[in-house]
């Protein structure tokens, strides 16, 4: 099966139709239907009925769906869960989580609606969002507190607002939490989320934040305005040269093998596991972005 | 489910739809629709509205609607919304898990 892209994700607010129908039109990978922050206290219910009925009956194929949740410990999350559940999105999006235990009760939960909906248990996929000091430390245990954590995204602004620092655009502030959401995440084996750039007229400056999300390792981002789509796209998806270096390297290494030369070198450089490595990773998302053919 | 006092869900925003929901004792239900494509879409709109009607167990109702170029989803969302406000309570999800 081919792999699901996850460089972007937008959110689209649960309170307004429109924007929730427009939202499907642009080119992210996920789209993140959002119950919290973006709707306001006397359009909760409004909000439920409305991602509930636009996910379960208008689904977007293309796109990996997502549904964000009130805060854990709001009044909300047990309605939000059951509506979003039944809703059969490819996952839903978990706001400020801390604590591996509430990722296990939420997927208790989950699994008692998905029996009563008739629903295969372990379907609903999750994504914790980390957007505080203990979320970070705790990175590692949340990623691996259930099967269905399928991502890790990290919430800048109100991870820097509990380490009582500033949040600049180039972002030293969030350097340890970007590592311990990727470090968790690729022990757990999951995608790993960088956070949101948020001054959406700043193209400069998110090109700039793009360097290091891509440098240090992320999967893909999430996006506040369809403007900042394309850029991030580009920014996770290799180009013809890496794609083209990627394949002369495992050429290289089939070559070695069938001769068996044992050290195998490729211009001039030996190619060692991390480059093999690093190639497949290349030609697996070229693959997944419609670039390249698999062999086989 | 039994409605209590007026109540409204919905904006005048484009694709969307506003309803206005009363209690309507001894009267039926009855139905007032404005819409941007009621000659078009006049009776799908209104077989929405009498689904959810029935769905939730409702009878007797005052229901205003002006419509927007709202889709079917948006319809039944806001209709759901208008109801459980009106009845104060809350939505029984379990009603859509008969649902096709």
């Amino acid at each position: 099966m081919k792999k699901q892209l996850k460089r972007t994700s937008l959110y689209a607010s649960g309170s307004s139709a429109a924007k929730m129908l427009e939202a499907r039109f642009y080119n992210q990978d996920c789209i993140v239907y959002d119950l919290e922050d973006s709707v306001s206290q006397g359009e909760k219910d409004a909000a439920r009925f409305l991602v509930y009925q636009t996910v379960r009956y208008h689904k977007p194929d293309n796109q990996y769906v997502l549904i964000r949740v009130n805060g854990l410990y709001s009044a909300y999350i047990e309605e939000d869960l059951q509506a979003a559940v039944r809703a059969r999105p490819d996952a839903i999006r978990l706001p400020k989580v801390e604590h591996p235990e509430e990722v296990q009760r939420i997927d208790q939960k989950i699994s008692e609606i998905e029996k009563a909906a008739g629903i295969p248990v372990g379907t609903t996929e999750l994504w914790c969002n980390i957007e505080s000091v203990l979320g970070a430390v705790n990175a590692q245990s949340i990623a691996t507190a259930s099967l269905r954590v399928v991502a890790l995204a990290l919430g800048a602004e109100d991870y820097t607002a509990s380490m009582g620092a500033l949040r600049t655009k180039a972002g030293p502030e969030i350097f340890y939490a970007r590592m311990q959401v990727l470090q968790a995440c690729r022990l757990a084996g999951i995608s790993a989320q960088d956070a949101v750039f948020s001054d959406f007229r700043d193209m400069e400056g998110l090109k700039e934040d793009l360097k290091t999300t891509r440098t240090l390792g992320f999967d893909g981002k999430t996006v506040i305005h369809p403007s900042q789509i394309d850029l991030v796209n580009a920014a996770f998806t290799p180009s013809k040269k890496e794609i083209r270096y990627a394949e002369r390297v495992l050429a290289a290494l089939r070559d070695g093998e069938k001769q068996s030369t044992g050290v195998v070198s490729l211009d001039g450089s030996m190619i060692d596991k991390p480059m093999e490595i690093r190639a497949k990773t290349i030609l697996a998302q070229a693959e997944a972005a419609g670039m390249w053919k698999g062999e086989d | 489910m039994k409605l209590i006092k007026p109540a409204i869900a919905g904006t005048l925003e484009s694709s969307d739809i506003q309803i206005t929901i009363a209690p309507n004792p001894g009267q039926g239900i009855q139905i007032e629709l404005e819409s941007v494509v009621k000659a078009q879409f006049g009776d799908a709109i209104l077989d929405t509205i009498h689904q959810v009607l029935q769905q939730m167990d409702v009878t007797e109702a005052d229901v205003r609607l002006v419509d927007k170029g709202a889709l079917d989803c948006v319809i039944r969302a806001r209709m759901q919304c208008a109801i459980c406000r009106s009845a104060q309570q809350p939505y029984n999800w379990a009603w859509e898990d008969n649902t096709p």
